[in-house]
């Protein structure tokens, strides 16, 4: 007596643009998602960017307005991204990760819609304080426009990957709380609000191997044309890797468990 | 004690099951919260699985939905492993707690799950209909109660159009008013044929909305029929008849009847097979007014779960 209705799966592991689409806009509901990611990167490149001596002193090609919004733009990615991958802490402690194994969605389309999501808000991030530097006086060679904005979101990546291995490691349903203040010691580290020769000479030897150290080089590079390129693009492939594998380590620890 | 009954299972058994789990172990490190489970459950049956806290429901179900692997055992959902079955939609489930994102609308939770079930557009309306809450569909889930959050789960539950709808201690924290429209909705929609599985440990429910209850305690199951076989078979059946000059020895050895007290002109017999008592009376005696009562499915149910002395043994 069964009829059963044809069923079948999903294409994609239940990986879709509706599910990106219902996701962003949950997300930008979040007010202090918001404000973290668009709005405060912002107004540290206007507090910190448009006096009028940055704005006269040159650094490479354009102007020291310039070189801190690109930093600042990377701030911003980073903490964008960090945040869209750590969205898994809040829905593993709600239950909502359990309520969709009830579904299709196959976990690698589930990190990877959190992937997407991560990148988007980055890309939007970015997109802000750029806006906000070129109407402040920010001056930068036509293609570092372009190239700038283009490193500081690819190289957010790593913070994606961040976020998401610090989603699965702590099952907090503030972890942003955590990682904002992680977020800005490293930003400090990496020298996106400081020059990295303004430290001492073993600080600043110690900062070229912290993860942001790389994304900011590499991102103001077009501009500066400064710095060992080499060494930066190591240090942002080796904390990828570090931090894709510790968030799979969980990831898979996690999906195992139920 | 084991008392089984399966109702029915040689009129229809030979249809493939929908549930057929069968000598299912699960154990978390020293402690069994299943200890041997076997059950199969035709399609179409509306099943209770009651039993106090810690009975091993709530595991049954997490296996049943693939959320958890038994250590020893089969379970099998139409015939195929269970997370293969809820990935295909054939079954679905309304969880006890939690589940639901906060900042998420009634409408957008549901348009996520119909998302990811690959449903149309004109599915979401229709689930949110169903369960009843096509009115609240712009509210955020954070601001619902928890009668409304619970039919919201099963209006995503409703989405795949499940051949099997899993409850799981469905009614938890709902007032009175919210439990009754909740099984309102539910009774419609198996109205329709699907399958039920509820565990709970309201009897009234399991006594009202089962075709069969399935007792568990200690990760084993105790009773298994009818809810009114089963508090017959737990607790046995009272007959009550009106026979002057009843003697009670001969109709404690004509009848087999458990006990056997006679006040004035009744005569009270308890026992498991009351229709036989019964037969007995009308047909061979002068018996009339004859009345057949059952304790409530509360008192066999202390009976069944209850550490008993005999347990113990």
């Amino acid at each position: 007596m069964t009829v059963l209705v044809q069923r079948s799966l999903p294409r994609f592991g239940g990986f879709t643009f509706g599910m990106i689409k219902l996701e962003l806009r949950r997300m930008m509901r979040n007010k202090r998602t918001v404000i973290f990611t668009l709005v405060l990167p912002a107004v540290f490149f206007l507090l910190f960017g448009t006096n009028a001596s940055a704005k006269h002193e040159t650094a490479g090609g354009g102007n020291v307005t310039g070189y801190i919004m690109v930093s600042m733009a990377v701030y911003g990615a980073m903490l964008a991204t960090t945040s869209g991958g750590a969205m898994v802490s809040i829905e593993r402690a709600a239950g909502w990760s359990r309520q969709l194994r009830l579904t299709p969605l196959k976990p690698v389309a589930y990190i990877a819609v959190k992937l997407v999501l991560a990148m988007i808000i980055g890309a939007v991030s970015v997109v802000v304080t750029f806006a906000v530097g070129s109407a402040s006086g920010a001056k930068l060679p036509v293609h570092a426009w372009i190239e700038c904005a283009l490193l500081a979101w690819v190289c957010a990546l790593v913070f994606a990957a961040f976020g998401l291995f610090m989603g699965y490691l702590l099952p907090s349903e503030n972890v942003m709380q955590i990682l904002g203040p992680v977020l800005a010691v490293l930003a400090f580290a990496g020298g996106l609000f400081a020059p990295l020769d303004t430290f001492g000479h073993t600080f600043a030897t110690i900062a070229k191997f912290t993860p942001v150290y790389g994304v900011g080089q590499l991102a103001r590079y077009p501009l500066t044309h400064d710095g060992n390129l080499w060494l930066a693009v190591l240090n942002v492939v080796a904390w990828t890797l570090i931090f894709s594998i510790g968030a799979m380590w969980r990831f898979r620890r996690d999906t195992a468990r139920v | 004690m084991t008392l089984t009954a399966s109702p029915g299972t040689a009129a229809r058994g030979a249809a493939e099951p929908a549930v057929d789990l069968d000598g299912v172990v699960k154990r978390f490190g020293a402690v069994t919260a299943v200890d041997g489970i076997s059950l199969k459950i035709r399609p179409g049956e509306v099943v209770a699985l009651l039993g106090p806290n810690g009975a091993g429901k709530t595991t049954t179900v997490d296996m049943l939905l693939g959320l958890a692997a038994p250590t020893a055992g089969s379970v099998q959902v139409y015939g195929r492993k269970p997370h293969d079955a809820v990935a295909l939609g054939l079954v679905s489930a309304v969880m006890q707690t939690g589940g639901l994102l906060k900042d998420y609308t009634v409408e957008e939770t549901v348009r996520l799950t119909a998302v990811l079930f690959g449903k149309p557009e004109s599915a979401v309306g229709e689930a949110l209909d169903r369960a009843g809450i096509a009115d609240i569909g712009k509210r955020m889930v954070g601001k619902c109660s928890g009668g409304q959050q619970q039919r919201l789960r099963f209006a995503m539950a409703l989405l795949p159009d499940p051949e099997l709808l899993i409850l799981d201690e469905p009614t938890t924290g709902m007032d009175v008013g919210g439990r009754h429209d909740f099984w309102q909705a539910i009774r419609q929609d198996a109205q329709g044929g699907r399958t039920v599985i509820f565990a709970t440990h309201y009897l009234e429910e399991a006594d009202a909305y089962a075709d069969r209850v399935v007792f568990v305690r200690r990760g084993r199951i105790v009773a298994d029929g009818t809810a009114a076989e089963v508090k017959a078979l737990a607790s046995g059946r009272t007959v009550r008849a009106t026979l002057p000059g009843a003697v009670e020895a001969d109709i404690r050895d004509k009848t087999g009847a458990e006990t056997v007290e006679i006040r004035g002109d009744s005569v009270y017999l308890h026992g498991r097979d009351t229709d036989a008592i019964a037969r007995y009376l009308l047909n061979e005696t002068a018996a009339r007014d004859l009345e057949i009562t059952s304790r409530n499915l509360e008192e066999a149910f202390l009976t069944l779960t209850a550490d008993d002395a005999e347990s113990a043994k």
